[in-house]
């Protein structure tokens, strides 16, 4: 049952799809498709795809084993704090990157024009947008990264060292193999979130394929040709799955004997300790203190001018229940699509779950105008409700909670659920006794993830809420097009504490997990 | 195991306590929010699409309800992407009315057969200069580009009275545009549409030869003029009336061009085919059209009145002063050619 709700899901997007651009002429789209610049800009995203997923495992590794292996100072306020930026909306965050270091009238020119500094080498372009998505994308692969480390066998490790290995090649031959599907299933979020980012390659005038479907839209009121270059998006989506699954192996990542209640040895950082703590306050202050003060800074220069502080309160009920369902929904969804690919491999189990990542690569506009068409012409009983909404964004974010099932999954050895069944448990009981239990972190941190991406959601937001719904999204979007900072401010602020407030919270379930 | 039974059954409890919520809450939104079905059609109520924001006609549409008692549902937008969902929605649509920031969204909406004819009636309240030849559509408000410059910085009189006068050499380093602005690519739509591409073309590459600078929107532009750092931008005029309202000694003034440089677009709106109530929509239009409705654009958002013998607010040149072509607003949609032209010429 659940499972045919996934497929339709998934279908829907790619029927509207391939119908919309059916509907164009065959000459048009052929020419449409070869121009240079189409493909231009269809190379551009793709390479930002692969920087911005490299830079963040650059970052995410590294920040993985200090916070989880080392005795960093400060360790647990690092775990917490480096996984906050997940939290700050990526269009806020490029916002404030641009008001600091932008090349006029920026907090940094301002700063160094006593020294003669006009004017900074420009933000925009390629650098400021790998900029941004690196700074706020790379918990994703972070999560990720840390639930494998906590998640591998001490007991290999230990054998290791003993074996005579240095901690150095302990670390490349048996940690770094380890930690592979959590690398590769991190990643693909990034790589995808990549992919289908509007608001920081707008800000930062990068030429990205989202710009080019968006302008379709709202310049020429074709939808034909977007979506027709949505259909190319779905083709690099594509490509990048196929690199994915070359990049998954079918080795056993799980550990024969019982790995849980031991403890690991925290490595000594020695004088490593202080470069390893630059880096941390580095990338805090860049991806989460620097967002918060200029957002705070907005919010107080424009209450003492003129506007007063709006309120929120219906706005945040609102993006906190929809997000909430959204987050349980979707990984209610995901569980089967999870299980069913990691214990029953097959081509077609395969496929779906393939097929689920689909919807989180392509930009928000075309899924929520697939499901405008169905919607309003299928379902009218169900259209522009709020269940409608949360089948938006289950379709946009199922696969968030899908990765992380799954990797979760993959830790769990299988002969565990085969002992249950010699034992005479049935399947049901199965699940709810072994399996469910020993996947509980990658649940969560699922739910969370989809809790996060479907607070910050716009556009299906907007065209699918019921009339009046206003959520956090759709308010700091009015007062940006009302060019009012502090509103914006405000909102955005709330946001913020709502994401912290969640991060942390699913950090803490973490810490009983360990504990327990 | 037994911690984990009752685990699970709170887990279960939530999940089934907020799906409960959920759909309570479904139910309810559900109802209110529905296009009227066998129950609601006798209570009267109208649902519009707005490209328009909550900020700008949500007290005027609260008006309307007070005076008429029709309840108005709103669903706020952006312009385009609701075009782009009327669209979609084709005849199954529950939206009664379209309100859009621009004509060539209206022109889009019309161009797909979505619109409904309007009674002369309304139509001939407005110039035909700013509704849908066709009878689709109609401008309620009305804006125009203009051609802001810093009063310390220029004399009037050096100012030229064709946008093309701009492309001359002298006023090298010294103009700000917004390429990226919706209403600067009207503009460079209408351009092509009166004048020819090979002249669009030509203005184009001859201001960009003028190393005018780039700004992201409007409201930097006058930022930039009123700091000095440039002395002309092309712009819409009510960001200047609005600045005035905080900061009445700005140094900057009004440009009105002869030509297509100041031309008027406007914010309409157009009764669809799926309207469930036509009469009550065609009120909600003549409400927007009245003294009351036009006298709120003039005064509260700075825009020009459109309906015939209302006046625009005291500073403003008037409407009939201002000299721009006859260009029909509904073929400003082809904003398809205008990027392939900025595109090529370097300006995109």
């Amino acid at each position: 049952m659940l499972a045919t709700v996934v497929a339709i899901a998934i279908t829907l997007p790619l029927i509207y799809l391939v119908v919309r651009t059916l509907g164009a002429s065959g000459e048009e789209l052929v020419k449409f498709i070869t121009r240079p610049r189409t493909l231009q800009v269809l190379f551009n995203s793709a390479a930002l795809a692969a920087i911005v997923t490299t830079c963040s495992a650059l970052i995410a590794v590294p920040l993985a084993w200090l916070t989880v292996r080392t005795d960093l100072p400060g360790r647990k306020f690092w775990l917490v704090a480096t996984t906050l930026p997940l939290a700050v909306p990526s269009y806020v965050g490029s916002f404030t990157l641009i008001a600091a270091f932008g090349p006029r009238g920026s907090l940094l020119q301002m700063l160094l024009e006593p020294l003669g500094v006009q004017e900074l080498p420009s933000i925009y372009g390629l650098p400021g947008t790998v900029l941004a998505m690196t700074l706020f994308t790379y918990p994703y692969l972070l999560l990720s990264v840390r639930s494998g480390l906590q998640g591998i066998d001490p007991s290999l490790e230990e054998a290791a060292c003993c074996l005579g290995r240095s901690p150095r090649a302990t670390f490349f031959q048996v940690v770094l193999p380890q930690l592979r599907p959590s690398l590769v299933a991190g990643g693909l979020l990034v790589a995808l979130y990549a992919l289908r980012d509007f608001g920081t390659p707008s800000l930062m005038q990068f030429d990205a394929f989202t710009r080019v479907i968006f302008l379709q839209y709202k310049t020429s009121f074709d939808r034909h040709a977007a979506a027709a270059s949505a259909l190319m998006l779905v083709g690099l989506i594509a490509v990048i799955l196929w690199l994915e699954q070359k990049a998954r192996s079918r080795a056993a990542y799980y550990s024969r004997g019982s790995a849980g209640g031991r403890c690991v040895k925290l490595a000594k950082l020695g004088a490593w300790k202080w470069l390893a703590l630059g880096f941390c306050i580095a990338l805090v202050g860049l991806s989460l203190v620097l967002p918060i003060g200029i957002t705070i800074f907005w919010l107080i220069r424009g209450l003492t001018t003129s506007a007063t502080f709006p309120n929120l309160l219906s706005a945040v009920m609102n993006s906190m229940g929809a997000s909430t369902l959204a987050a349980v929904v979707a990984t209610l969804f995901a569980l089967p699509v999870a299980i069913l690919a990691v214990r029953f491999p097959s081509r077609l189990t395969a496929i779906v779950e393939r097929m689920t990542y689909i919807g989180f690569g392509l930009p928000g506009i075309a899924i929520a105008l697939s499901l405008v068409f169905f919607g309003a012409n299928y379902l009218p009983w169900l259209y522009q409700t709020l269940p409608m909404l949360i089948f938006a964004y289950l379709v946009l974010f199922l696969p968030q909670s899908v990765g992380t099932v799954r990797s979760s999954l993959l830790q769990v050895n299988p002969q565990l659920e085969e002992s249950a069944r010699l034992l005479g448990r049935n399947q049901w009981q199965i699940l709810k006794e072994i399996t469910l239990p020993l996947v509980r972190p990658g649940i969560l941190s699922g739910i969370a993830l989809i809790f996060l991406t479907a607070i910050k959601e716009l556009p299906a937001t907007l065209l699918l809420a019921p009339i009046g719904f206003e959520t956090l999204a759709t308010q700091i979007w009015q007062a940006t097009e009302n060019v009012s900072f502090a509103e914006a401010a405000a909102g955005s602020l709330a946001m913020l504490s709502v994401c912290f407030g969640s991060t942390l919270f699913l950090l803490l379930q973490e810490r009983h997990q360990k504990v327990g | 195991m037994k911690r984990r039974k009752i685990l699970s059954l709170l887990g279960l409890a939530t999940v089934s306590g907020s799906l409960a919520i959920a759909c309570s809450n479904g139910n309810n939104t559900n109802t209110s929010a529905a296009p009227p079905t066998n129950s609601g059609s006798s209570a009267k109520e109208l649902v519009v699409y707005s490209g328009r924001n909550e900020k700008l006609i949500g007290p005027l549409i609260q008006q309307f309800e007070k005076e008429t008692g029709v309840k108005v549902k709103v669903r706020y937008g952006d312009t385009a992407e609701l075009a782009a969902a009327l669209q979609e929605e084709g005849k199954n649509s529950p939206a009664d009315l379209f309100f859009g920031q621009d004509a060539g969204a209206l022109g889009a909406v019309q161009k797909a057969g979505l619109a409904a004819p309007l009674p002369a009636s309304l139509l001939n309240q407005v110039d035909e200069r700013f509704r849908s030849p066709a009878g689709n559509w109609v401008g309620i408000s009305g804006r125009a580009r203009t051609a802001d410059y810093n009063t310390k910085l220029v004399k009037p009189a050096d100012l030229p009275n064709s946008v093309f006068g701009f492309t001359d050499p002298k006023w090298k380093g010294k103009i700000g545009w917004a390429p990226t602005n919706g209403s600067f690519q009207s503009f460079v739509t209408a351009l092509r549409v009166s004048q020819g591409e090979e002249k669009a073309k030509q203005w184009l590459a001859g201001i960009k030869a003028n190393n005018v600078k780039t700004y992201g929107n409007n409201v930097q532009i006058l930022d930039a003029l009123s700091k000095g750092e440039i002395a002309v931008g092309f712009i819409n005029h009510y960001y200047l009336e609005k600045s005035k309202q905080e900061n009445p000694q700005i140094p900057v003034a009004h440009h009105y061009f002869n030509d297509v440089g100041s031309i008027i677009n406007v914010a309409g709106i157009a009764i669809l085919n799926s309207a469930k109530q036509p009469e009550t929509a065609q009120k909600f239009v003549e409400f927007m059209l009245s003294q009351e409705g036009q006298e709120y654009f003039a005064t509260k958002t700075f825009e020009y009145p459109l309906t015939k013998g209302v006046p625009t607010a005291s500073k403003l040149k008037s409407l009939e002063e201002i000299k721009s072509p006859k260009v029909d607003l509904s073929d400003l949609n082809d904003l398809q050619g205008t990027l392939k032209l900025l595109e090529e010429t370097g300006v995109l």
